[in-house]
């Protein structure tokens, strides 16, 4: 048994069949690319894992409880971050309270009225949300508007955000668009490394191809709403119903 | 000091000071003089400004750091001077026991009103928290008219016996802080000028204070910054495991007690109350001390109440005899001129000055005239040297 196991979703936005019967079975502390062309569903099936969107049908259960009905605040207390296609991030606020929401979240739970202490005296947490940007290499921009920055520096904080919270499956959309060639890499550097370090799962979704084979342990490929093949990088290279639908388009 | 640090405290102590010595600052001209008439020292007005301070405070606790508009606050302001009302009819004329019934009825009721309007957001929200106001403000004047003594109001009466306060027989019952009346003033006279410094006034400016202070700590706090984040990006809030709701209803509350502070402590002030005090004019005011202000900063509330209650109680008495008399100088065709210039601008125009104004603000200055404040600072800053960046960087993070 994965820690996410989907099972038989559909989804209709009107007469479009967005997601028809997915099945998709994650396993704990892997990498799970999920590919596909433009408008394939893939980001709506991200939604339905996070309380965004409900399915019509079928189940969603992280690490053996259903995610369905369940708001989103609460998946994201039970272990599910996720990095939005376009960023999602405190715009009027600056870079380091951004990362301040996650770690007061993590303490504090989804609700707690601390009004009259001071967040500069929360030395503890200021040195962890420190730490995190040190990582993602922003530090030196931790008193910038995060709204004023590039996208792909809003992507990196935002991903920063979730990885903080020490989420046990966190999902990324495109984590590297927007994103210079350098940037990329030291993205993929860190998922890397944030992958060994520490007991994560992941479930991206990119169509930069070098991101996916660099990363992933599984891949499915999505078409028109229902998956084609999974399986390893390897052999997804050389399938020929990917190329067909995917791979041969996109080259 | 107290907790808070740096800009902050500077900011409280400019507040502190202001409030303090109002009584000198704002009659700055001689009794006799032609200016007196701008004088603001006098009691009614300066327990005005920081009354409708507290006020402003309050209600930017929601909408500067949620971004919430309420157009019903007036309610909770009404509902407090209600209840503070009946305590000085019924148990003390002591005006804690009333301020302290002021914020609890405040308090309960804006959970309900905030509880059920908060289900929406934007314009919805808006209307949602005006519909109750409006509501509030009908049934006052008609079927509560047992509570609320509908068009005329409440007042203290011959009569009217508190619990705990002897009174003598037919003696009418005055406000008090423990045997200290708030009508009570001591006028200091030195040369031409005269200054009034009144009981009354000075409670309420300590109260403002505490209250001023309190949404200091409120705004650098871990709520405070939850309440900017509602603001930024429900969304993000959301898939960060926080419920934003209880957050924005905890905000709507406070505010909704502030406002019934400031309810209370009008009735402490002066013992009558009317419906009128609920009717969405005075929801509306706040919204413009707020902006005119500058929405989300900590001082510009109090400006903006200040500036506005200065022009409708300053502005609104120049008529056209005190223009004549400004003017009078001039040869008369150029005097008549300006006097027919000037006059739709003032006396019963003040609105017209105050529309102008708030215009101007919000199109050239939206941070409100914090902002305004802020820019001339910077161009004296710069003035004197040049090379100071590490201060105009400090200055991009909103702080104030
Ligand atoms: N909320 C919605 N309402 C109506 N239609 C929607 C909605 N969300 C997605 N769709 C449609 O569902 C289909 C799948 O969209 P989705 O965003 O999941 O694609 P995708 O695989 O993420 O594509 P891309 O690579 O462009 O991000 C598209 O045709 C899209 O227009
Ligand atoms: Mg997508």
């Amino acid at each position: 048994m994965g820690i996410l196991e989907v099972k038989d979703v559909n989804k209709r936005f009107g007469g479009l069949q967005a997601l028809g019967d997915v099945n998709l079975s994650v396993a704990e502390n892997t990498v799970h690319a999920i590919i596909g062309p433009n408008g394939a569903g893939k980001s709506t099936l991200l939604n339905c894992l996070v309380g965004k969107l409900i399915p019509d049908t079928g189940s969603v259960m992280f690490a053996g409880q259903s995610v369905l009905g369940r708001k989103p605040y609460e998946i994201n207390q039970m272990g599910i971050s996720r990095v939005f296609q376009t960023p999602e991030i405190f715009g009027d606020l600056s870079v380091l309270e951004n990362m301040m929401i996650p770690v007061l979240a993590k303490r504090d739970g989804a609700f707690k009225l601390r009004a009259i202490e001071n967040v500069q005296d929360e030395g503890e947490l200021l040195a962890e949300a420190e730490q995190m940007l040190d990582e993602v290499k922003m530090l030196d921009k931790r008193h910038m508007h995060a709204a004023s920055m590039s996208r792909g520096d809003k992507r990196r904080l935002e991903m920063a955000m979730c990885l903080i919270q020490r989420p046990k499956l966190l999902l990324l959309d495109e984590p590297t668009a927007g994103m210079a060639r350098a940037d990329t890499n030291n993205t993929i550097a860190l998922l890397k490394e944030i992958k060994e370090k520490r007991d994560i799962t992941m479930c991206i979704i990119e169509h930069d191809m070098h991101v996916v084979f660099s990363l992933a342990d599984r891949i499915t490929v999505l078409a028109q709403g229902t998956p084609l093949v999974e399986d390893t990088p390897e052999r997804i290279k050389g399938h020929p119903k990917v190329k067909e639908a995917y791979l041969g388009e996109a080259a | 000091m107290l907790g808070i640090k740096g800009k902050d405290l500077s900011v409280f102590l400019l507040v502190a000071m202001l409030a303090l010595l109002a009584p000198f600052l704002l009659n700055p001209f001689p009794v006799d003089s032609a200016m007196a008439q701008f004088n603001a020292g006098y009691p009614d007005l300066m327990q005005r400004f920081v009354i409708f301070g507290i006020f402003a405070i309050g209600f930017n606790i929601l909408f500067g750091l949620t971004g919430y508009l309420s157009f019903g606050h007036a309610a909770f302001l009404g509902v407090g001077s209600y209840a503070a009302i009946w305590m000085m009819k019924l148990v003390s004329l002591n005006i804690i026991p009333g301020i302290i019934m002021a914020i609890i009825f405040a308090a309960l009721f804006s959970v309900v009103v905030g509880y059920i309007s908060l289900r929406r957001s934007g314009i919805y929200f808006s209307i949602l928290t005006l519909a109750f106001a409006q509501m509030s403000y009908a049934l006052a004047y008609s079927v509560l008219t047992p509570i609320t003594g509908g068009e005329t109001g409440l007042q203290i009466k011959p009569g009217d016996d508190p619990l705990l306060s002897n009174l003598a027989e037919g003696e009418i019952g005055r406000a008090n802080l423990f045997g200290l009346e708030m009508g009570d003033s001591a006028i200091l006279r030195a040369g031409g000028w005269e200054f009034t410094m009144n009981v009354g006034y000075y409670v309420c400016a300590l109260v403002m204070l505490v209250a001023f202070y309190l949404a200091i700590r409120i705004f650098r706090s871990p709520f405070g910054m939850m309440l900017r984040a509602v603001k930024s990006n429900q969304q993000r809030m959301n898939y960060t495991g926080l419920n934003s709701r209880p957050y924005t209803l905890a905000a709507f509350v406070i505010s909704g007690m502030y406002a019934g502070l400031a309810g209370g402590l009008m009735v402490a002030m002066d013992t009558q109350v009317g419906p009128e005090r609920m009717f969405w004019t005075a929801s509306g005011e706040v919204v413009l001390m707020t902006i005119l202000g500058g929405a989300g900063t900590l001082i510009g509330p109090v400006l903006g109440a200040g500036f506005i209650k200065y022009m409708e109680n300053i502005v609104s008495k120049i008529n056209s005899t005190v223009l004549h008399e400004w003017f009078a100088f001039l040869p008369d065709g150029m005097e008549d001129f300006l006097v027919t210039i000037f006059y739709p601008f003032v006396g019963k125009g003040w609105h017209l000055t105050l529309g102008l104004m708030f215009m101007a603000v919000v199109i050239f200055l939206p941070g409100g005239l914090v902002e305004g404040g802020q820019r001339i600072a910077s161009i004296f800053r710069r003035g004197k040297k040049s090379g100071a960046g590490d201060e105009s960087a400090k200055q991009e993070t909103p702080a104030e």
